[in-house]
């Protein structure tokens, strides 16, 4: 392999209980779109952190170039000409563009000669970025932009790019590839880390994919069908839902003209939100993240009160009323924050089913807790959903995300809610896992339940709705019903796409001049 | 090789119930190395400090009691503070409302001199009770309506109190019989029916120190079968979970500080009507303070408060005698009983997290 730009040879590193990466041997080729595949878990992120200098293997070798590459940090991972986009940015919301770059960089330029240099890079990658502009009004998609631009002033020979599309439009994705695809056309490598299976098969040239830390496939993806793929990753055959379009029944919850200001100065105001979901309906809200989500969640599970009349279960006002108030009526809710806002982390799986089931499953009585109903309340939801844990003692931070989720979902969903709520069901929560949260939630409409599913992964959205809407800067877009919506229609319905231009050749010859 | 901290999975329980011994040995050391710069012998000194307070043939039977005496308000007013910084509420202001407890009971107390009725002290330690809530509920309150730091609030309206202390002291609640001293009455040696005097003779044992042990088993209770003690621990763990549970954040607030506010005004009524006997410009003596150390090294936990509370006492006692027996100067006793902390708080690391030595180089 002489014309590798990176191998990767035996790359071994254990973590106290589980071997993250286990002898990885694969080779990226310069100029290539290289994808690296795998479930949560999988290694990846390990895999990723050790080339780019975060973490140090304990055993094999990397070549770059010809020349042994063992990074000690990712400043000597950069000055190899390795960089690094983030799946979680690291960005201040109080800075400037400019000042966020210059911030990321080893040695950055002067502020004048930086903005001139920013405004240069990305609008010859079809990347307008503003470098007066401060990062907290910017949309995800722009802060992505942020990332990518920082890395592309360093003129880096592999950019490295960590599940990328999580935030992205589908126009902002293929925005997003035709810079990427501009970027190997001129040589620089790119590892691309996802899980979206359909998003690898149109970009990339060569796919490696990871399970439980090994190399268990290496093929061109253009070559294999998503199911394929799939089925590389998970090792078994993926379990798909099967949709039976529930029709209407019952009219259930009634939002008319909901409007809240943003809780705080980075979040975002509800504008006059209307919809209605009845019985037996999976109604999917896409957008893009920052969009209302959160607050919408918070305002019909009542951690937010809002104004009387604006929220209606079964005709009934329940907008000023308190989230044990609105349980004991049927409207259940599930953040998409498992960590903290779901759960508690440093709390037993027991303590955390006292969380949300104490009013529905009477777990306590005159104000005095029954930690034995508890208890078997916690073990129903740990048999019922799978969750692979030792027992309703354990610690809910020490489970997996996909584990932790499956108890979270769970725990809403043996109360047998009439209206479920659920923010982000399946993030970050790996294939198998994914797929019985939504049968639990397809089967749970079946009942006779009404669902409102919050999501920015529009495959699941697609997958699961009988109606679909998206919330775009705290507005809903009309509610269509998601049979026949075309990717480009649902695109226009989550907005956002403004302001962006593919790369045009006429400014990478001025760049490059 | 280098030495490296890794995050445990979860903290090891078998260690945060060691730590606090580990703790007390490793004040010895550093504290040994102290009182021997200092000129004395370090042996004898954590002996004079430690041991001598309860089985030296001289002073145990002075200091024994008074192990209790120390314990009780330290404890009561512990228990109370530990509700709040569960929950993540941090009343540091429980010296004055141990002091406004003591100076609403007194004054309840005093207005009804000289009657025989018994009845009258249960009423003042009720009186004292609702000095010390009235006076926490002005933080609180202002936390809750406008949002203000409750920290700051507490702490400046232990200043107020002690100002209104020496202001009654010396006024409204002076001794018309005192020859225009300064300070009340003593209630523990002229007033019988106000007095809280020793239950068992000789043991220091008095009601305060009764409650105390209530206050421990009612926040044990509280804290493991209670909803309101679930709802704290929530709150002080995961602050967005507890919204999420339908915890309001203002209950919260008025409970813990409402409580602890109480405690600690009952602690000063205990206090004045007792070991103190009188209502004094120097009638306060820290123990509002000391008390937020005793809940932290108690972990927070109703017995870990009691055995902490215990120990503080000890080295309060111990102190005193270092200073008279060793001529050891007062700042070393602090710093010794500080060091305590600081220990305490450092060894949870360990409790957190593990140390590996591994090698610096990876073999390439």
């Amino acid at each position: 392999m002489t014309d590798a730009l990176l191998t990767l040879e035996g790359l071994t590193k254990a973590y106290p209980g589980v071997v993250a990466n286990d002898a990885v041997s694969f080779a990226i080729k310069a100029g290539e779109i290289h994808a690296l595949l795998g479930e949560n878990g999988a290694g990846k992120s390990t895999l990723v952190k050790t080339v780019y200098g975060l973490v140090k293997p304990d055993a094999g070798r990397m070549v770059l170039n010809g020349a042994p590459f063992a990074p000690a940090n990712p400043r000597a991972a950069r000055a190899a000409g390795v960089a690094m986009v983030f799946q979680h940015f690291s960005l201040f919301d109080a800075l400037s563009v400019a000042e966020n770059i210059a911030l990321g960089m080893d040695n950055p330029p002067g502020q004048r000669q930086l903005s001139a240099r920013i405004r240069e890079v990305s609008e010859a990658y079809g990347l307008p970025l503003d470098p007066d502009r401060i990062v907290g009004d910017l949309s995800a998609g722009e802060r992505q932009r942020v990332e990518i631009v920082r890395c592309l002033l360093q003129n880096p020979k592999l950019l490295i790019m960590d599940e990328p599309t999580s935030v992205l439009t589908p126009q902002e994705v293929e925005i997003l590839f035709k810079t990427l695809r501009k970027l190997a056309s001129e040589g620089t490598s790119i590892l691309y880390i996802s899980h979206k299976l359909e998003e690898i098969r149109a970009l990339c040239e060569d796919a490696t994919v990871l399970r439980h830390g090994r190399v268990v496939a290496t093929c061109d993806p253009r070559d294999r069908t998503a199911r394929d793929l799939a089925e590389m990753m998970v090792g078994s055959s993926l379990h798909v839902p099967n949709r039976e379009g529930g029709e209407s029944g019952e009219m259930l919850l009634d939002v008319a003209g909901l409007s809240l200001p943003a809780p705080t100065d980075f979040g975002t105001p509800l504008r006059d939100i209307s919809f209605s979901l009845r019985a037996g309906e999976v109604l999917g809200i896409g957008g893009v993240a920052g969009n209302g989500q959160d607050e919408l969640l918070a305002a019909l599970s009542g951690e937010r009160p809002s104004p009387a009349g604006s929220i209606r279960l079964r005709g009934r006002d329940v907008g000023r009323l308190r989230p044990n108030a609105r349980r004991a009526l049927g409207l259940l809710a599930a953040p998409e924050e498992r960590l903290g806002h779901a759960a508690a982390p440093e709390m037993s799986l027991t303590e955390n089913a006292l969380l949300t089931g104490d009013v529905r499953e009477g777990l306590s009585s005159r104000g005095f807790i029954r930690w034995g109903k508890t208890r078997d309340f916690a073990k129903n939801v740990i048999d019922a959903f799978d969750v692979r844990t030792p027992g309703p003692d354990t610690a809910a931070g020490a489970l997996s995300g996909g584990n932790l989720q499956k108890f979270v979902i769970g725990r809403e969903i043996l109360q047998r809610p009439d209206v479920f709520v659920v923010n982000q069901p399946t993030w970050g929560v790996d294939a198998s896992a994914a797929a019985a949260i939504r049968q639990a939630v397809l089967d749970l409409a079946q009942s006779g339940a009404g669902v409102v599913v919050i999501s920015q992964d529009l495959d699941e959205l697609m997958d699961i709705s009988d109606h679909f809407t998206a919330l775009n800067e705290g507005r809903l877009a009309p509610i269509r019903a998601a049979k026949g919506l075309t990717i480009e229609e649902v695109g226009l319905m989550m907005g956002g796409a403004h302001d962006m231009d593919v790369a045009d050749e006429h400014a990478i010859a001025e760049v490059e001049a | 090789m280098r030495l490296r901290l890794e995050k445990r999975p979860a903290p090891s329980q078998l260690l945060l119930g060691l730590t606090p011994v580990f703790a007390v040995i490793a004040t010895m050391l550093a504290g040994g190395v102290m009182f021997w710069s200092l000129g004395a012998d370090p042996l004898e000194a954590i002996r004079t400090i430690f041991w001598d307070p309860l089985f030296d043939e001289t002073f145990g039977a002075y200091s024994r009691p008074q192990l209790l005496v120390k314990a009780g308000p330290l404890i009561l007013i512990a228990i109370g503070l530990a509700l709040g910084f569960r929950a993540g509420i941090w009343n540091i202001g429980a010296e004055g409302q141990y002091i406004m407890g003591a100076v609403v009971g007194a004054g309840v107390g005093l207005a009804f001199y000289p009657t025989e009725n018994r009845l009258v002290f249960p009423l003042m330690v009720a009186a004292g009770a609702f000095g010390g809530w009235a006076w926490a509920m002005i933080p609180a309150v202002l936390k809750t309506r406008f949002g203000t730091n409750e920290i700051l609030v507490s702490l400046m309206l232990v200043y107020v109190a002690e100002n209104i202390l020496a202001s009654v002291s010396s006024g409204l609640l002076k001794n018309p019989d005192g020859m225009g001293f300064p300070g009340s009455r003593n209630l523990a040696r002229d007033y019988p029916a106000a007095s809280n005097l020793e239950l068992i003779p000789g043991s220091g044992m008095h009601w305060g120190v009764v409650a105390a042990f209530i206050a421990v088993i009612f926040a044990y209770v509280l804290m493991t079968r209670h909803k309101m003690g679930f709802a704290i621990r929530l709150a002080g763990e995961a602050p967005r979970a507890a919204k999420f549970a339908g915890i309001s954040p203002t209950r919260l607030v008025l409970f813990s500080l409402g409580t602890a506010g109480a405690l600690a005004g009952m602690a000063g009524l205990f206090e004045v009507s007792g070991p103190a006997g009188q209502i004094s410009i120097d009638f306060n003596s820290g123990y509002g303070f000391t008390a937020i150390i005793v809940a932290f090294l108690g972990r927070l936990h109703p017995i870990g408060i009691l055995l902490a509370g215990l120990l503080m006492a000890l080295t309060y006692i111990g102190g005193e005698l270092a200073q008279l027996m060793l001529g050891m100067p007062a700042a070393a006793i602090q710093l010794f009983q500080g060091m305590l902390l600081f220990f305490l708080l450092a060894m949870d690391v360990f409790a957190n997290y593990r140390i590996r030595l591994r090698p610096r180089e990876v073999s390439q």
